[in-house]
């Protein structure tokens, strides 16, 4: 059995669109994937299906799928993405259009839906874990959604899908299902599948595999970051992959680089939960074996989680922001007479929290961690606060404003922002609650 | 020194958890980021922005560390005022550290 070329043509939902043409173009690619949902991605998704019902699927589907529907055509890659977020149907639809428009006949798109569990919770008809403590007020939430695995994704892979759109499905799932389809690897061979985990976890935030979030010159370079080349898996049937990218494209593949993503938002590596196994990273080794060709093996795995984790999206406040600079002789005592006036102006009732910074002198490490420095030439002011009401948080950016005329000497460059704050819980509920569905539509 | 000479980090966020992997450039420096950036000194380095011990995990083939830090639930990336409200520049902030 020959090697399956997957390549990652998105880390998430804004990624750039063009590294993801030059993939496909020129990447030998069987299978392109699309890794597009942060956690809040499709609570805001669900807000915007709330007001149209045929909304609710990923911003940029449209211009990604127009980019590269001709190209993956033309060379028989299949797709797969939760692109769909709070809509797959409606992205399959929005996605068969795109391709009768462009001449583009006889595609079969799936979509794949049962993610969403919000009536389900909501009914009380079943068992639900509370690790991170008890949900909050049902009037609140905005979206649950359980993370399916490959499941779904194997079904639609055999039903001749040549796209694939989901809504919530574990990350790494999305490139453990062609490899699993492919090779005809066993769903209980969990070694099989934690090796097949760690090659979708290192390629679904794309660039970051790549040299992306990496470069710190002099110590850590980086060529061509503007046209960052995104990155491919040569996988064999034993799951050893070779890690690579298009040749001259940007970037940079290497241990380094590889070894920085393996851990990237990872807790205790022997023991990442998905769906479909607890995957072991423990072990994993990376060996280069040419420039941007690092060899992965090494993962292991064992028998999967009893229960999916359901992410639950409430509407909890909201957060008022509001910044301005100041320059020259005198400017950090400017900035905390700044400060000062707007402590005293801010009514501490209204919000459940407040908070003073000085970006450019200890507003990320903050106080402790921030060495102390001559003050620096320019500084700017910013102050942040989270209250029940809209009105209490954009008193913020009001107050803010209102320090050109009311405030110290040389203000300049108010900004002023209020958003709601979406939060989210997470809760576990048994995996037989959960039932897939998957329709399929014809270009 | 600064550890920034001898390792490289990436930070990483899942709600209010913030990871950061510590990484050796050479292997023959691991040992020294295993004896010197101890969970324990990691928790005091960060001291104001956790609630709970720093986790440590070890892996020597990747001459790698990879810390697990707990910040309050009221700093999650949804919730905090922080200007970086996932916690993704503290990795440089250990990278500070003087060994």
């Amino acid at each position: 059995m020959k090697p399956i070329r997957i390549g990652a043509g998105a880390g998430y939902s804004g990624d750039r669109v063009d590294p993801a043409v030059e993939l496909a173009e020129k990447g030998s690619l069987s299978y392109l994937i699309f890794e597009c949902l942060a956690e809040r991605t499709i609570a805001i998704a669900q807000k915007a299906r709330l007001l149209d019902s045929s909304a609710g699927y990923d911003p940029l589907l449209e211009e990604r799928m127009e980019a590269v529907l001709p190209v993956c055509a033309a060379r028989r890659i299949r797709i797969i993405s939760n692109m769909g977020a709070a809509n797959p149907n409606a992205a399959a639809e929005k996605t068969r259009e795109i391709a009768r428009r462009l001449g583009v006949r006889g595609l079969r798109i799936a979509a794949v839906s049962g993610d969403d569990v919000f009536n389900l919770l909501r009914s009380g008809n079943t068992d639900i874990e509370k690790p991170e403590g008890p949900l909050p007020l049902v009037e609140t939430w905005l979206s649950a959604n359980a993370y399916l695995g490959v499941l779904p994704l194997l079904e639609a892979l055999q039903s001749d899908a040549d796209i694939i759109l989901t809504g919530r499905v574990a990350d790494p799932a999305l490139f453990l299902a062609p490899l699993i389809h492919e090779f005809g690897w066993s769903l209980s061979d969990w070694d099989i599948l934690g090796q097949g985990t760690v090659v979708g976890h290192l390629l679904e935030c794309a660039g970051q595999l790549t040299g992306g979030y990496f470069a710190d010159p002099g110590k850590k370079d980086v060529p061509n970051l503007d046209r960052l080349g995104f990155p491919i898996a040569e996988v064999s049937p034993d799951g050893a992959a070779i890690l690579t990218k298009v040749e001259g494209s940007g970037g940079v593949l290497n241990r380094a680089t590889c070894t920085e993503q393996l851990l990237y938002e990872i807790q205790d590596p022997s023991a990442y939960l998905t769906p479909d196994v607890v995957a072991d990273f423990s072990k994993v080794s990376f060996d280069q074996l040419a420039p941007d060709r690092v060899l992965v093996q090494g993962g292991s795995g064992r028998s999967r989680p009893a229960t999916l984790k359901v992410s639950v999206a409430f509407r909890d406040g909201y957060i008022g922001e509001g910044q301005i600079s100041y320059a020259g002789p005198n400017a950090l005592h400017r900035a905390e007479l700044a400060r000062a006036i707007l402590a005293a102006r801010l009514d501490p009732l209204q919000f459940s929290e407040l908070r003073f910074d000085f970006i450019g002198v200890n507003s990320i490490h903050g106080p402790q961690l921030s060495p102390t420095r001559p003050a620096p030439h320019e500084i700017r002011l910013r102050a942040a606060g989270s209250a029940a009401s809209l009105a209490s948080a954009a008193r913020i950016s009001r107050e803010v404003e209102a320090l050109y005329t009311n405030g110290p000497a040389g203000g300049g460059g108010a900004t002023g922002s209020t958003r709601e704050i979406i939060a989210i819980i997470a809760a576990l509920i048994p995996r037989e609650s959960v039932s897939h569905q998957l329709r399929i539509l014809e270009s | 020194m600064l550890l920034h000479e001898i390792a490289h980090a990436r930070t990483g966020d899942k709600g209010n958890i913030v990871t950061i992997s510590l990484i050796a450039y050479r292997s023959e420096d691991f040992k020294l980021l295993e004896e010197r950036v101890t969970a324990k000194r990691v928790t005091a380095h960060f001291e104001s922005f956790i609630d709970a011990p720093v986790e440590r995990y070890s892996l020597p083939q990747l001459a790698a560390l990879n810390f697990v830090l707990h910040r309050p639930l009221s700093n999650s990336v949804t919730r905090s005022l922080a200007l970086d409200a996932h916690g993704k520049c503290l990795g440089f902030a250990l990278l500070a550290l003087e060994l």
